[in-house]
């Protein structure tokens, strides 16, 4: 279901037999679906050894001795490595960025010096011929620790009497963030109604199904490093490298085959990966790392683990006057780098309140250290963190004053005509359809129906609720996203597109692929606006030697940014063939056009030469053609966005949900969502971005905790314990769209890849308890566990 | 550690024949020992099925069973299914319904949906996604898989998606 809210005349994309819009298959799956690809886990190089880290059982503890000489007789064993000796070859670094003020952290290593501070910290790296005899190694390890005071609980982590984790930086408040704006106290003296709640949010991770991975291959006599890494972000990797092994980035080559799952997960720097990088130069030889599961749970980024109390004031008219949140968030011991664990807490303050027109909003974010993993950017970052504060309150007004969730919405969301504008927070939102998005929602899943089915169920004790959740997402991020605080990471993206010696295609971008379908939607768009098929279109990304510098793909960036340059390149490509065109054919560049991978005639459509054959004779028999012609066959462009730091796009969701308030158990029935990304590519991956994406917001919605005890002890890292959706919990989810283009580009994409998840457990939430309503029960916990759902019930 | 062990099993077809220590699991026996690589190690635990394999025409996870227990057996692997062609129309239902996202369950997807549909004849989305609720999916949210799993039992049912 599309609706077109803003028809914009497409040139190059418009052509007749264009890509755009249309469902095509991805030319990479089939060697996915013959479980063929290439996942960083696969891979063999000669020499190659394998490196398993010892990990601190503490979460926080003084290293006293290492006795790894038992270790180091065994066969196959290489090295084991300690902190102290890795650093002779590799830097630590400590991850802030200048433009989040204040934000402050310690430097880290590769590998533990002295002091470990959390559970699962590497403290020495064993190397072997085999990962088995590796960790048949690291078992003989001798470690001796004195474990100190570990800091744990967020609320607690900034009173005097609670050790500070970094006596360096004397307290352990990372960054704090306060913003004031319009005039918050009147508004809630003039409200009728304010409803205040504290929204709790488990602590949760991406469960890539693939575990982080590198292979790095220093070859010393090249003087280069190249590293084999799934990763979203080549480019960033390759710079970091080299900055911290002291090497030029022309050194560093990382490349970046299959990918299985990222989420965000793998858009950052990872102590153990830096210390990969570093055995491999230390040693002159390949090494091999990949994280078994256990060590995913310990290591991997955490997100979301956040405590926001939340007020709203409202008039009896439903007019919403005023919204004030107080966030405390706890990151575990380091920022991490590049990207630092203040992004989350500062888009939540960003980000609460932003579908709404009310200007009076209040805010105060605290970023706290804790011993625990380390937390950072996972998919939607901050997202579902700011809808469930915002849509929570919303709702709980809504029941206050005694009015339906869709009426005050209605009566709230930015109008579709008051664009464009800015949130109080600073947001500048081009176009957004909240209204028509909203109305589209109600079509689909027949509210009122809904309404009448749930009152009737009531009386036969079952219980159903429905949920919404209007949401706004940030995509399409330019340098203010993290180039203005000092980072290395690309906002802008390149593509370069070559006509090959039989007239087909060879592009080269700098956005990746981890399944989203950015190889499909580049060879989507350079087919169309060429008019080559897409089977001639060969897509090559992941590989810093063989693309253009660039950003990759993260932040809903790839087709929105690295799309725009594919169209500019494919359109300086599609003009310089037409001026080698009009000399052979003795015509002009006006009068001809490229269809079905032909010249043609621009006004009949007539075959006049085909690629195949132009190429040929621009590469084999440039002596036949006009004196004085140089064919250029080849073009590169590269895009950043330069009018809105980021293009927001908006949606809204609705949950369906029956609770057995004997079981406390919460049984998804349907899940609708309408999302304006923009011009849509490809529709089929625009819904399956939007369909995994809801269903890892489910997962926090009902299921996925990393549960730590008081001592920093993570109690449920393995699959059999940290729940995640299957396929028979899971809903059918039905997905509409309202496009609204961004003017910024000729494509006029936005990002997809993180409304899902923006929204999905706010719409749970309300439905939960729209469903317990009459039991007077609120809750505004995640995940909605059994557990929570009885005890708030009184059953428990 | 003891000492390795002779196995002699077919493997896609073709006999092998193998030494293996007694603590070598089948999936790292596949991946390491044979290179077959399509068959992915995703928790080592038996939790996210990424691993199943079919041995002796039952699936298996492949993490969960040693490659000394494989002595005698016949074992399939998506590189052997992929090539067989038994699972052509299942692999391009798959790619339709952009059933797949990074890959990485998908070969142990694809072996758990085959072993749903030779067990039964155009099985129900509810069973489907009972069937499945073994293997663990990050990328798709699920509904594009249970879609190429009905569309095949309904194909092969000779019936039109």
């Amino acid at each position: 279901m599309t609706v077109s809210t803003n028809p914009q005349a497409l040139s190059v994309l418009d052509r007749p037999n264009s890509y755009i819009g249309r469902v095509v298959p991805r030319p990479n799956l089939e060697r996915l679906l013959q479980g063929r690809g290439l996942y960083v886990s696969d891979m063999e190089l000669p020499r190659m050894a394998h490196v398993v880290f010892l990990r601190s059982p503490h979460a926080h503890a003084r290293i006293v001795s290492i006795d790894a000489a038992a270790a180091r007789q065994m066969q196959g064993v290489i090295a084991v490595v300690t902190g102290v000796e890795l650093a002779a070859v590799i830097t630590p670094w400590v991850g802030v960025l200048t433009h989040l003020k204040g934000l402050k952290s310690a430097p880290q290593h590769a590998i533990a010096i002295d002091r470990v501070c959390w559970q699962g910290e590497a403290v020495a790296a064993v190397v072997a011929t085999s990962r088995a005899v590796a960790e048949d190694a690291a078992e003989i390890v001798g470690i001796e620790y004195e474990e100190l005071e570990a800091v744990t609980e967020m609320r607690t982590a900034l009173d005097p009497a609670t050790p500070v984790i970094h006596p360096s930086l004397g307290d352990n408040l990372a960054f704090e963030r306060n913003l004031d704006a319009g005039a918050v106290d009147p508004a809630f003296k003039d409200s009728d109604a304010v409803v205040e709640a504290e929204f709790v949010f488990g602590r949760h991770t991406g469960v890539t199904l693939e575990p982080r991975a590198v292979v790095a291959d220093w070859n010393a006599a090249e003087a280069r490093l190249t590293i084999y890494q799934g990763t979203q972000a080549p480019h960033m990797v390759q710079n970091i490298a080299a900055l911290h092994l002291g090497l030029e980035e022309s050194q560093v080559r990382v490349v970046c085959k299959d990918v299985g799952g990222s989420f965000g997960i793998k858009v950052h720097i990872y102590a153990d990966e830096m210390a990969v990088y570093a055995l491999s130069k230390l040693l002159r030889r390949p090494i091999k790392f990949v994280a078994d599961r256990v060590e995913s749970f310990n290591t991997d980024i955490h997100a979301r683990d956040h405590r926001c109390k939340g007020k709203i004031g409202v008039k009896r008219d439903g007019t919403i006057v005023a919204f004030e949140i107080d966030d405390l968030t706890g990151i575990g011991p380091y920022s991490m780098y590049p990207r630092t664990s203040a992004i989350e807490a500062n888009q939540v303050v960003n980000l609460v309140g932003g579908p709404y027109t009310t200007k009076n909003y209040r805010a105060r974010a605290r970023v706290v250290f804790q011993n625990k993993n380390v937390m950072c950017q996972y998919r939607a970052v901050g997202h579902p963190i700011a809808c469930s504060v915002t849509e929570g309150l919303v709702d709980l007004a809504a029941a206050k004053i005694g009015m339906d969730p869709v009426e005050i919405r209605r009566r709230n969301l930015i109008a579709d005509d008051a664009y464009p504008c800015a949130s109080p927070s600073g947001l500048r939102f081009e176009q957004l359809s909240h209204h028509e998005s909203m109305s589209m929602l109600i079509g689909m899943m027949n509210y009122d129906a809904l309404r009448t089915e749930q009152a009737a169920l009531r009386t036969k004790n079952i219980h159903r609720g429905i949920g919404i959740a209007s949401f706004i997402e940030v995509t399409n991020p330019s340098a203010a996203f993290y180039g203005v605080g000092g980072a290395r990471i690309s906002s802008q993206d390149g593509v370069a597109v070559r006509l090959d010696a039989q007239g087909s295609v060879i592009c080269q971008t700098s956005i990746t692929e981890q399944g989203q379908g950015s190889e499909s939607l580049t060879a989507q768009i350079v087919g169309s606006v060429l008019g080559v098929s897409m089977a001639r279109v060969r897509v090559i990304l992941g590989d810093t030697d063989n693309t253009p510098y660039g950003g990759g793909t993260w932040a809903s960036r790839g087709a929105g940014i690295g799309g725009e340059a594919a169209v500019q390149a494919a359109k300086v490509l599609r003009r310089n063939i037409l001026d080698v065109a009009a000399a052979i054919l003795q015509s002009s560049p006006t009068e001809l056009d490229i269809a079905n991978n032909a010249v043609v005639n621009a006004q009949d459509g007539a075959v006049r030469i085909e690629l195949r054959e132009l190429a040929r004779i621009v590469y084999f028999r440039p002596d036949t053609l006009p004196p004085g012609i140089q064919p250029e066959l080849m073009a590169t462009r590269h895009f950043v966005p330069r009018e809105y730091p980021f293009a927001f796009t908006n949606g809204i969701q609705a949950a369906w949900i029956e609770v057995d308030t004997d079981t406390g158990f919460v049984k998804l029935l349907k899940h609708w969502v309408v999302e304006d990304c923009g011009t849509i590519i490809n529709p089929q991956l625009v819904d399956e971005q939007i369909r995994g994406g809801v269903v890892q917001g489910l997962g926090a919605a009902l299921f996925e905790k990393c549960i730590y005890d008081e001592r920093g002890q993570l109690t449920n890292a393995n699959m059999a314990d940290y729940l995640v959706p299957m396929s028979g919990e899971m809903p059918d989810i039905d997905i509409g769209h309202v496009v609204s283009p961004t003017r910024e580009t000729e494509l006029g994409a936005k990002g997809a890849g993180e409304a899902g998840t923006a929204g999905a457990a706010a719409a749970v939430a309300n439905a939960v308890n729209d469903a317990l309503r009459p039991f007077g029960v609120i809750i505004t916990e995640i995940p909605l566990t059994p557990q929570v759902i009885l005890t708030a019930l009184g059953r428990i | 550690m003891t000492a390795a062990l002779s196995i002699s099993l077919h493997v896609n077809g073709e006999r092998v024949e193998a030494q293996v220590l007694p603590r070598l699991n089948l999936a790292d026996f596949l991946r390491e020992h044979l290179k077959l690589t399509g068959t992915h190690v995703g928790c080592e635990h038996g939790v996210c099925g990424a691993c199943t394999v079919r041995v002796n025409g039952d699936i298996v996870r492949s993490c969960l069973m040693l490659a000394a227990q494989t002595h005698g057996a016949t074992i399939e692997t998506i590189e052997g299914l992929s090539d067989s062609g038994e699972i052509a129309d299942l692999q391009a239902a798959f790619r339709d319904r952009n059933a797949l996202q990074c890959g990485f369950c998908t070969p142990g997807m694809l072996v758990a949906a085959q072993d749903l549909l030779k067990q039964e004849a155009e099985p129900n989305r509810e069973r489907i996604r009972e069937h499945l609720s073994g293997n663990y999916c990050r990328c798709t949210g699920y509904q594009a898989i249970i879609d190429a799993v009905e569309d095949t039992g309904r194909a092969r049912m000779g019936r039109t998606p």
